[in-house]
Order: structure tokens, then C-alpha cells, then sequence
């Protein structure tokens, strides 16, 4: 085992997962790169804690109407699964067909849409795009409900066409206007209930009760419609067919997924008039889009196998979206090995770091890359980092301090203290800067002598001060 | 007083959750009323009357005792077009003063922006909580949302004094000093030197403080206790905001909206006490806003969620008085229940960023609205 393996695998497990405990990255690297890629695309029986014994601490984690319980359920199944790239993908296309609480008010359709995004995220994006067309929240968030054989409403047409699938440029007015007409007729099945339960019911207006959908014949606008040059009596999923044999679906797509997983781009709406930072890469993953019909598991093995993606000028290249960094967090810190009620309140740190699950701010998603840091932002990422990473309680920080302690005593100098705690906090890589501020800090000190009894505690505190410094560093916001 | 005058502050206190505003600025001479709220009303004897038709609640003491000195604006019937009755699409809409589409710029962040284009004051806007509020939001706007600040600012939790002060030394190291960096590492370090500046000139306020008003040991009274040490340290901070809640009154309305409105109520009073006492009641003007009113008819012990409701904007600049049309009750005149608005909410908003800032309004609240004349000339 090289440790430049460990800091590649701690890469991939960064981009693909929420990072990794030093033991975990040693496992991965005796498995090898590829076959650790294809286990987060394929995972074998896959773990995490259970949602029967979520419930069982977390009474409104049943209902899962209220704005915080979902994300907090999310943060849950984000810290505790053996298969993170799930989460991510669904993380993924919840930032891609963004759909908010501001607009549905009820949790509850809004987590099986994530639910939908787990189970279809990875397979092919055809597929994706026919269940989003089928989901509750989807449909009310755009308002396909309101979109009538004779009176369509555009709102969902024009969204499919402009945020989900080929971006703006590539299709007419004309194109959204037919595109909406083949859409007619699906809707929820329970609106006139729901009406005559929101007259009744001030707190959730739209309902208590789960949302399904269902495809109204009569309402459905049967006739000829033209749709990028192609015409024909189509519905929605012949609309779907069309968009995703499109080069620009392709594009739009693969660079969605350059975005997320390799570097950040510039915010979408700038997309047309701003080339790819990588066109080569985009070319890439758009043919493999095509060679494996639109399998978005191929694009990403591609994409995580890939020269671009390993080569160390994309390390640290992201900055961590706030669910990124809590859940990384977290992982290192081993706090919520069982439910308690501190994970509402940690979850509520990800609202505050600006990135509020399943309530985003528009259509548009949030915007990613530097717009996630503003002083607000950075401080309280700094804080919550810090914080949970010198909590000696935590048995992951107690983990970290014994193996440093262990490994590296009985006399540990500020250089070897500053990288054991870089490398036993995930094979974190900094520049040159950050290592001679971080070893300034930790010199201020001494030598660490870690023989004989530790009475108050003054060495592992040492251990956790020089570990929230590192929290603190740009590379620790960085991914 | 002048538009130039960089003291001009503005403090919005947001109670969030829905407030009852027809138990708050109450019709205590209408029969409709009582009618309607057969349990959930405030006895006439008990209102605190402002003139021969509306009164405030009894939890609202302090407040009246301002309206008589001619510093309250009640603002009725404040509402928009087609409310919305969910608590978080309309507290967006009064966020971002959009209406008809989800709107991601809040107004306070425009009015930031437009008070300090170039960002130069790290602070000019301040909020009291944690996690941005919408309205605050604002791309390229600097706004310091800060819990308590006695205790805010970077590393709080490195519990060793000695430590923590060259952790801090180790941050300003790590974030000064954009040399060499990519466009990332250089903004980071740009946004970190920013945080580390405003949480070191913030930190200062406390300790330039000192006021013989004894605040009650509230949430909203430490919020407005923090704005006031701030006001008086005159770190150039125009805009303030804080919130108090819930007021999602569903149930046991009488006496959760009475200690509610006390918190409130009382924090504003002794606020504006203390700014007198430091002489700046005349450079602050407060809002007390909240998303929605609730349903006409009581629910036997609470009430549900309605639309239309009042707003005050209090202080020394304020032209006291009645603004805006009290919402008729009679059944014919209601919508589905609920009081129909009056005055659009963003009227308030542009007299405030006119008035008040000197600001155009026009693009801070995406169009123009009739100004309500509560500001003082």
C-alpha cells in the first residue's frame, strides 16, 4: 500500500461518498481503485441504519411532514450507509431537478421523491426522466396538475427541457408548447380529496396524506404534435425518447456530472455562452451516454476511472456543498452510531451553512462552487467542523487520538503531529502554506510526549487543537 | 435629519409562524368581531384603545405607551393579492417582495447592496439568528448572522484561551494574504479574512456599552439588547433583523399569543428606552412584520391560518397614526374566511427604502407601489 493510493482513494471517496476514516481508505486500497468504483456504482447488500429503528427514536421521522425531518432522516442514511454513492447520486439529482418545500408544504412527498432518485438515480436517465415526470412533488412543484388537454400549462414542459434535460438554446417556444400538450392528462389522482381536505386543514394546506400519481386519459391532448422536427400523436414518453437521443441532452447531462463530481463549473444559466472547463471530458461521457443508452452508472465509471478525474489538479478542486461537509464530518466523528435527538439540530447546521434539503431556493437548484462561502456560511462551516472534531466523546475523534498517540509516540514532533492528524482525518492533502501554518500552530507547543499517564487530559487536547486548526483550513471546505 | 445620514438604521423584527393581527390591533367596537371569535377574542374592557374603533392587546403595554407618544405606525389590512396560507411560501414572498414566482433575492439584501455597493462595511448588515433568512440573501452581499455577540466569531469551541488565540492567529495566516492562490482559495480567503474582520470589530460592541435598562432574559429581548449595543458602537451597521415566534396559534391562542406579544412587546420597549438613552431614537426605525394573519372564525381555542393582518413600524422618525384600511368582517366582504388585504406590503417596504434609506425602490421591490407617509420629514 503506497500512501499515494490511500490520497487517490481518499479522492474518490470524497467525490463518490462523504469521505473516509483512515481504516476505511485502507480497506479500499487493499480492494484496488477500479474494483472500489465499481463497488460504490454496484454495492452488494448494502448497509446503514435502519429506518424502523429511526422511527423508533424520532417520532416525527414517521410522518415526515415537517420541513427539518426529512433532511434530518437524509442525514441519517448519509452517515450510516456502506453504499454513499446512493446518497450522492440522489444529493445529485436533487440539486439537478430541484423541487421545494416553500411550494409543496409537506415533507412527505418531497422524501419519496429522493427516495425515487436512490432507486433510479444510477440506471438510465430515460427511465429518470419518465419517473420524474410521474412524481407527486414534481407535478405540483410545476404545476402539471393545472396542465389541461385544450389549456396547457407550460411551467413543467418548459422546465423538462430547460433545467432537466437539454438546457436553454436547443429547442423553440414552439418546442415547449408541444412538449407541454404531450404531458396533458398527467396529474395526481387525489386533487378534488386534497382540495376538500386543505379547506379543512390550515396547518398542512395540501394535505396529509401521500400524493400518487395517475394518468387521465380523457384529459389527455391525443393529437399531432411536432417536437424537434419530429411528428407524431406523442405523450410524454415518446417526448422523453426524442430528448434523450439529443447530443445536447448528452452535453447537458455529462456536464452536470463534470459539475458535481469533478470540478465546479459556473452556475448553469451561464452554461451557453461559457465552454466547458474540460470539453474532452464532456465528449467523453457524452459517448459513453450513448454506447450504454443513457446508463448514468456507465457515465460515472467512466467518469470516476478517468485520467481527469484521478489527476491530483482536480483534488480539492470543489468546495463541499454544507450536507457534504456535515455528513463528512460526522463519518470521522462516529457520533450517531445509534439515533438521538442531537441529529435535529445538527441537521438544522446544514440550513444554516445555506443549503436547506429538499427546500431549495428555485427551480434552479442552488448554485455551487464558491456561492456556497460567504462570511455567514464560512464561519458557521469553520465552527460546526471544529466543534465536532475536539468533542473527545465522539468515539471516532477518540478513535483518531488513540491512533496518533499509539502510532506515532512517544515523542511526536509538531511536523509528525500535524500530518498524522492530516492522514488519520481522511489522507487530507494540503498545500505547502496550510502545512507550515498548521506546524507553526502545533509548534507553539513543543514535542507531544505522550508516555506515562495523560492526567488532565493536556495530550489529547493537543491532538483535537491541532485537529479543529485543520478543520479550519481551506482544503478541510474543499473537496 | 438627512437621507445622507449614514446612522439611519432600520431593525426588522420578523414574528414568524402567523400572528393573530385581529387579536393584536383589535376592532373592540364591532360586533363582528365578538360575533366571530365567540372564544378566542380579547374583552372589550381589557383593550388598550387607540381611538374609538381599534386597540391593541393587553400584552402590547409597551407599545401603546410609544403610540401615545406619536412614534407607532399601525399598518392594517397588509397583505398581498392572492395570499398564500402556507407559512413558508408566504414568508418567502414577504422575503423577496415576488408574488407570483419563487423569487431568490431577498429585500433587505438589495437594499444592502444599493446602501453599500461596494461591499466596504462588512457589517452593514447584521442578523440576529442563525442561518441567513431569505430576505438578507443577496449574491456578493456580506451579512453577518450572528447567534450572540458576546460569543460570536471563529473557533469558539477550542476551549483553552491560549490555544484558541493562536488557532486564530493560524486562521489569519491560512486566509490572509490571496497571493498566489486560484480563484477559489483567493474568494475563500477574501470571505475568511471578512468573517474573522467583522467578528473581531462585533466582539468590540459589548464592551463599549453600558445602559441602566435592564432587559428582560427573552430571545428576542437578547436580539434587540445585541442591535442596540451595536447601534451604539457605531460600526456602520443600516440593517438589522431579528425574529420571535412561534405565533402559529393554532391552539390555546389566548395565552401563548399574550406571552408571545409581552416578549415582544416589552423587548421593543426597553430597545427603544435604551436608544433614547444613548440619543439614537432618532436614527433607528423598527418593522414588526409577520407572514400572515389567521382565519376570521375561531377554532374554539385557537385559530388557523388566514391572510391580511397589521404591521407597526415604531420609532423616534415615525409619524404615528393609523395607515391603511381596517379589513371589513361582515361574511360578504370575506375571502374564504379570511380578512381581504388592503395595503400591499411592499408599499411599506418602498416608504422605508425611499423614505427612510434614500434608496429607489422600484427594483428592490419589482415595481412601484403607493407610499403610506409614516416616516417623518
Amino acid at each position: 500500500m503506497t500512501e499515494s493510493n490511500v490520497a487517490l482513494v481518499a479522492h474518490l471517496m470524497r467525490r463518490a461518498g462523504f469521505g473516509a476514516t483512515r481504516s476505511q481508505l485502507e480497506e479500499y486500497v487493499d480492494k484496488g481503485y477500479h474494483a472500489t468504483v465499481d463497488e460504490l456504482l454496484h454495492p452488494v447488500d448494502p448497509q446503514r441504519m435502519p429506518d424502523e429503528m429511526i422511527r423508533r427514536y424520532h417520532a416525527e421521522q414517521s410522518g415526515m411532514m415537517g420541513q427539518n425531518s426529512p433532511g434530518a432522516y437524509w442525514l441519517y442514511r448519509m452517515i450510516s450507509t456502506t453504499a454513499p454513492l446512493h446518497e450522492k447520486i440522489a444529493l445529485f439529482w436533487h440539486s439537478v431537478f430541484a423541487t421545494g418545500y416553500t411550494k409543496i408544504t409537506q415533507g412527505k412527498v418531497l422524501i419519496d421523491q429522493i427516495r425515487m432518485f436512490r432507486r433510479y438515480g444510477l440506471g438510465s436517465f430515460r427511465e429518470l426522466l419518465v419517473e420524474l415526470s410521474k412524481d407527486p412533488a414534481m407535478i405540483i412543484w410545476l404545476d402539471n396538475q393545472d396542465n389541461h388537454n385544450g389549456s396547457i400549462n407550460e411551467n413543467y414542459g418548459r422546465e423538462l427541457l430547460e433545467l432537466f434535460s437539454m438546457g436553454v438554446g436547443n429547442y423553440t417556444e414552439q418546442d415547449v408548447k408541444e412538449c407541454a400538450r404531450s404531458f396533458t392528462g398527467w396529474t395526481i389522482a387525489n386533487t378534488e380529496y386534497m382540495e376538500l381536505r386543505a379547506r379543512r386543514d390550515s396547518i398542512w394546506p395540501y394535505g396529509r396524506i401521500a400524493w400518487h400519481f395517475e394518468y387521465r386519459e380523457e384529459d389527455h391532448d391525443d393529437g399531432e404534435k411536432t417536437f424537434l422536427g419530429e411528428t407524431g400523436r406523442f405523450n410524454g414518453e415518446d417526448i422523453i425518447d426524442i430528448i434523450c437521443r439529443q447530443p445536447a441532452t448528452a452535453r447537458f447531462i455529462s456536464r452536470h456530472l463534470y459539475h458535481f463530481f469533478v470540478a465546479d463549473e459556473p452556475p448553469v444559466p451561464q452554461w451557453p455562452y461559457t465552454p466547458p472547463r474540460d470539453p474532452a471530458a464532456i465528449e467523453t461521457l457524452s459517448r459513453v451516454y450513448f454506447d450504454s443508452s443513457y446508463s448514468i452508472s456507465a457515465m460515472l465509471e467512466a467518469l470516476f476511472k478517468s485520467e481527469w478525474f484521478q489527476s491530483k489538479e482536480t483534488w480539492f478542486e470543489k468546495v463541499k456543498s454544507p450536507a457534504e461537509l456535515v455528513a463528512s464530518v460526522l463519518r470521522l466523528t462516529g457520533e450517531f452510531e445509534r439515533p438521538r435527538r442531537e441529529i435535529l439540530d445538527t441537521a438544522m447546521h446544514i440550513v444554516y451553512m445555506g443549503q436547506h434539503l429538499i427546500n431549495p431556493p428555485s427551480v434552479e437548484g442552488w448554485h455551487q462552487g464558491v456561492e456556497w462561502i460567504d462570511t455567514g456560511t464560512l464561519v458557521e462551516r469553520v465552527n460546526f467542523a471544529s466543534k465536532h472534531l475536539g468533542n473527545l466523546d465522539a468515539p471516532g475523534v477518540r478513535a483518531i487520538v488513540e491512533r496518533i498517540k499509539s502510532q506515532l509516540g512517544p515523542m511526536i514532533s509538531p511536523e509528525r503531529l500535524v500530518d498524522g492528524c492530516l492522514d488519520q482525518m481522511g489522507a487530507i492533502s494540503v498545500s505547502p502554506e496550510s502545512r507550515n501554518v498548521l506546524i507553526q500552530f502545533a509548534s507553539e507547543q513543543g514535542d507531544l510526549t505522550v508516555d506515562g499517564p495523560d492526567a488532565n487530559g493536556h495530550v489529547d487536547r493537543r491532538v483535537t487543537d491541532t485537529m479543529q486548526v485543520i478543520a479550519a483550513t481551506h482544503e478541510f471546505q474543499r473537496a | 435629519m438627512s437621507l445622507a445620514n449614514g446612522n439611519r438604521a432600520l431593525v426588522v423584527i420578523q414574528l414568524s409562524g402567523g400572528n393573530d393581527g385581529l387579536n393584536t390591533v383589535i376592532p373592540y367596537n364591532n360586533e363582528l368581531y365578538y360575533d366571530q371569535r365567540p372564544s378566542v377574542h380579547i374583552e372589550q374592557g381589557q383593550v388598550l384603545r387607540l381611538d374609538d374603533e381599534l386597540g391593541l392587546s393587553p400584552a402590547l403595554g409597551p407599545i401603546k405607551r410609544l403610540w401615545d407618544q406619536d412614534k407607532v405606525a399601525v399598518i392594517n389590512g397588509i397583505g398581498y393579492p392572492n395570499p398564500n396560507r402556507s407559512h413558508f411560501r408566504s414568508m418567502d414572498v414577504w422575503h423577496t417582495a415576488e408574488t407570483d414566482k419563487v423569487g431568490s433575492e431577498g429585500w433587505l439584501g438589495r437594499a444592502i447592496r444599493d446602501l453599500d455597493p461596494k461591499a466596504d462595511n462588512v457589517l452593514t448588515g447584521v442578523n440576529f439568528g442563525r442561518g441567513l433568512p431569505r430576505a438578507l440573501a443577496c449574491k456578493d452581499v456580506p451579512v453577518a448572522s450572528v447567534a450572540n455577540v458576546e460569543t460570536y466569531g471563529l473557533l469558539p469551541d477550542i476551549q483553552d484561551e491560549r490555544a484558541k488565540a493562536l488557532a486564530l492567529k493560524a486562521f489569519s495566516m491560512m486566509y490572509g494574504g490571496a497571493d498566489g492562490k486560484d480563484a477559489v482559495a483567493q474568494f475563500l480567503s477574501q470571505t475568511g479574512m471578512n468573517a474573522l474582520k467583522g467578528a473581531d470589530i462585533l466582539r468590540t460592541a459589548p464592551a463599549k456599552y453600558s445602559s441602566t435598562v435592564e432587559y428582560a432574559s427573552t430571545p428576542i429581548a437578547d436580539s434587540l439588547k445585541n442591535i442596540a449595543q451595536v447601534i451604539c458602537a457605531d460600526l456602520g451597521t443600516r440593517v438589522y433583523y431579528a425574529q420571535h415566534g412561534s405565533f402559529d396559534t393554532h391552539a390555546a391562542e389566548l395565552d401563548s399569543h399574550a406571552k408571545l406579544w409581552k416578549d415582544v412587546s416589552d423587548a421593543i420597549g426597553d430597545f427603544t428606552d435604551d436608544l433614547r438613552e444613548h440619543d439614537r431614537e432618532d436614527d433607528v426605525v423598527i418593522l414588526v412584520f409577520s407572514e400572515f394573519g389567521r382565519r376570521i372564525m375561531d377554532n374554539g381555542s385557537g385559530t388557523d391560518h388566514g391572510s391580511g393582518s397589521a404591521a407597526f413600524v415604531i420609532g423616534g422618525p415615525v409619524q404615528g397614526g393609523m395607515y391603511g384600511e381596517y379589513p371589513s368582517l361582515k361574511p360578504a366582504d370575506q375571502l374564504e374566511g379570511d380578512l381581504h388585504f388592503s395595503t400591499d406590503f411592499r408599499s411599506a417596504y418602498s416608504t422605508i427604502l425611499e423614505q427612510w434609506f434614500g434608496l429607489d425602490a422600484v427594483p428592490i421591490v419589482n415595481g412601484t407601489f403607493e407610499q403610506l407617509d409614516f416616516i417623518r420629514r
